[in-house]
């Protein structure tokens, strides 16, 4: 597709224990594009993700983020591509022992000679940019999990990344919260020309946010579609495709 | 109303007539009786009569089913009202369908070999995790800006100032007992003043730096590990490395510094208090403070004193460790923060016990 691949993944498989989860993929994601992996439960999204962000390293095959080998980077190589991406885990994983804005603070006072009240002027900024002005002083416990997730979201800009890394953001949400947790991505995304991976399964989230999909199926390991999901759902020559966009999204409509 | 069941003898089918009210209660009552009637006779055809069930929830639907599967094949229920039937076709007779899953056992070999390579990979695991800890600990010398003192002196806080009254009942009630204990046999010479010495030595070369290790364990290396093991279920560990924030220089360097800092102090803080303790005993034998004072003070030198503290800081470093890398390790879900709490605080006793055994065999060859 287009020539600017911003993440490249050649040939990558992933192993648990000697069991094969994804057997041997390849795919690019654009820059300034929402990619979005999808698959129903259990097909390996999660598992491709905590590959890209370089938690684990691949079975097989490589993957590049702007070009490096994030498998293969160590020390300040891998550190300088850490701080090019930012991730928000499923259930945001905010510091528990620190307030929003420590924890959206924390990467800027690790990486940066800021002086202490130009970091929290940035953190409440970022906090600012996902709505939740004013919640600066509270603690993880303390608020909601849709809050949760925004402010896993500010903390993973704190140094503006180029790329942001989001894990089942709708998963556990009210379809209210959900669409604005979708109407914050698309504003990011455009505003600040951040690309966005996510992985879900929530379709009305899919047909939302996403400019690319690629999806991934349990039998087979591979990815079993790649596109634009309102093409996937209309002419995906795959049957069971075209199912699974159709029947949910049909439900969708007549719900 | 409760339920009856009676079996009848039709030819070669052996029918079981139901009645009444099947739930749950009345089910269970039926259930023995109706599969020793089937093991008994073993009849080439079974058949249900329903037709005077006026109730039947899942526990009734559960009985025809089983009896079914028991059976091995399809039985006839005759006369089940409508609205029960619909339940029992729910769970269509499948010839195919296999018996219920047994739990599978392993060989006596297969669980030795599973047990060693556990074992292997778990002891690969804790040096790769000290090699790390060397690594940063180095680190942390030649930059001591980049440690995060402020989450170590928190750490030391909790672990430290907070432990300070159970270490002062336990340091005191130690002593008290050591010198009442020892003052019987040493009263039959006359020797009781002795008690200072025998306090003075056992506390300060060896109860206090254990005790206190013990202690720290039981409160801090669980702590430690709970916390930890929970960043790790919260996935906060793998934000963490994420944002290129090793674990390690993150997590576990401020609890192995402060664990360094505050098992010497507690350890200190414990051998004068159970001095304390020992000194009532041996004032209310009648002896002056000052007597008890210089006893004491003779008995003990300083090389008695360091080689206790030296022990207590080794201590400290294995506790806060074994509880750092405990938590590190755990698995997923809450029964895993639960197993590396108990995890760290066996091995950190386990491991300080057996450091004090090698300590007091080379202190024995120094002749300290």
């Amino acid at each position: 597709m287009a020539a600017d691949a911003i993440i490249r993944v050649e040939n990558f498989t992933a192993a648990y224990d000697g069991k094969t989860v994804i057997d041997d993929i390849s795919f690019e994601v654009n820059r300034g594009e929402v990619f979005v992996i999808l698959g129903g439960s259990g097909c390996g999204k999660s598992t491709l993700l905590k590959h890209m962000i370089g938690l684990y390293p691949p079975y097989r095959g490589r993957i590049f983020i702007e070009g490096k080998d994030i498998a293969a980077a160590s020390g300040a190589e891998r550190l300088a591509i850490l701080k090019r991406i930012g991730v928000m885990y499923q259930m945001g994983a905010l510091f528990g022992s620190m307030t929003l804005l420590e924890n959206v603070r924390l990467p800027l006072e690790e990486y940066t000679e800021l002086p202490p009240d130009a970091m929290d002027a940035i953190a409440r900024m970022k906090l600012q940019l996902v709505s939740m002005k004013g919640t600066e002083e509270q603690m993880p416990s303390e608020i909601s999990g849709g809050m949760k997730k925004r402010a896993a979201i500010a903390r993973a800009m704190a140094l503006d990344p180029q790329i942001l890394f989001l894990d089942e953001p709708s998963a556990g949400l009210d379809p209210i919260t959900s669409a604005e947790l979708d109407g914050l991505i698309q504003k990011l995304a455009k505003s600040l020309g951040i690309t966005f991976v996510v992985v879900t399964h929530e379709l009305p989230s899919i047909f939302s946010i996403a400019d690319r999909v690629i999806m991934l199926d349990k039998r087979v390991k591979k990815i079993v579609a790649m596109g634009k999901p309102a093409e996937l759902r209309d002419h995906s020559d795959n049957p069971w495709v075209r199912q699974f966009f159709n029947r949910e999204a049909e439900a969708v409509n007549a719900g | 109303m409760s339920a009856a069941l009676e079996l009848r003898d039709e030819g070669d089918t052996l029918l079981f007539v139901l009645s009444g009210r099947l739930d749950a209660e009345s089910t269970g009552r039926l259930w023995t009786e109706a599969f020793e009637g089937l093991d008994r006779k073993k009849p080439r055809r079974a058949a249900v009569d329903a037709s005077a069930v006026d109730y039947c929830d899942g526990s009734g639907i559960g009985l025809l089913v089983e009896l079914r599967r028991r059976q091995g094949q399809e039985i006839e229920v005759r006369g089940l009202a409508p609205q029960f039937k619909s339940l029992l076709d729910l769970f269509p007779f499948d010839t195919k369908e296999a018996p219920a899953p047994e739990r599978r056992r392993l060989s006596v070999t297969v669980e030795i070999g599973r047990g060693t390579s556990h074992i292997l990979s778990d002891l690969r695991k804790q040096v790769a995790f000290t090699g790390e800890l060397l690594v940063n600990l180095g680190h942390a010398l030649r930059h001591p800006r980049d440690v995060r003192w402020r989450d170590a002196l928190a750490v030391a806080d909790a672990a430290g100032v907070n432990a300070l009254p159970i270490i002062s009942l336990m340091g005191f009630l130690i002593g008290l007992i050591l010198a009442f204990q020892s003052a019987i046999p040493l009263k039959q010479f006359g020797a009781e003043l002795y008690v200072a010495d025998l306090v003075a030595i056992s506390v300060v070369r060896e109860l206090g730096p254990l005790m206190t290790a013990i202690l720290l364990a039981g409160r801090s290396g669980s702590a430690f590990a709970a916390e930890i093991g929970t960043m790790k279920v919260n996935e906060e560990i793998d934000a963490l490395t994420t944002m290129g924030l090793t674990p390690v220089r993150f997590l576990v360097l401020p609890r192995i510094l402060a664990g360094i800092v505050v098992a010497p102090l507690l350890t200190l803080y414990f051998n004068l208090v159970s001095l304390v303790g020992a000194a009532v005993v041996v004032m209310s034998f009648g002896y002056p403070v000052v007597t008890y004072n210089n006893q004491v003070v003779h008995a003990l030198t300083l090389t008695a004193v360091m080689s206790g503290l030296v022990k207590s800081f080794v201590f400290g470093v294995i506790i806060a460790g074994v509880g750092c890398q405990r938590g590190l390790t755990t698995g997923t879900g809450a029964i895993a923060v639960g197993v590396s709490t108990t995890r760290s605080v066996v091995a950190g006793i386990l491991l300080t016990i057996l450091v004090d055994g090698v300590f007091s065999v080379v202190y024995y060859a120094v002749g300290i």
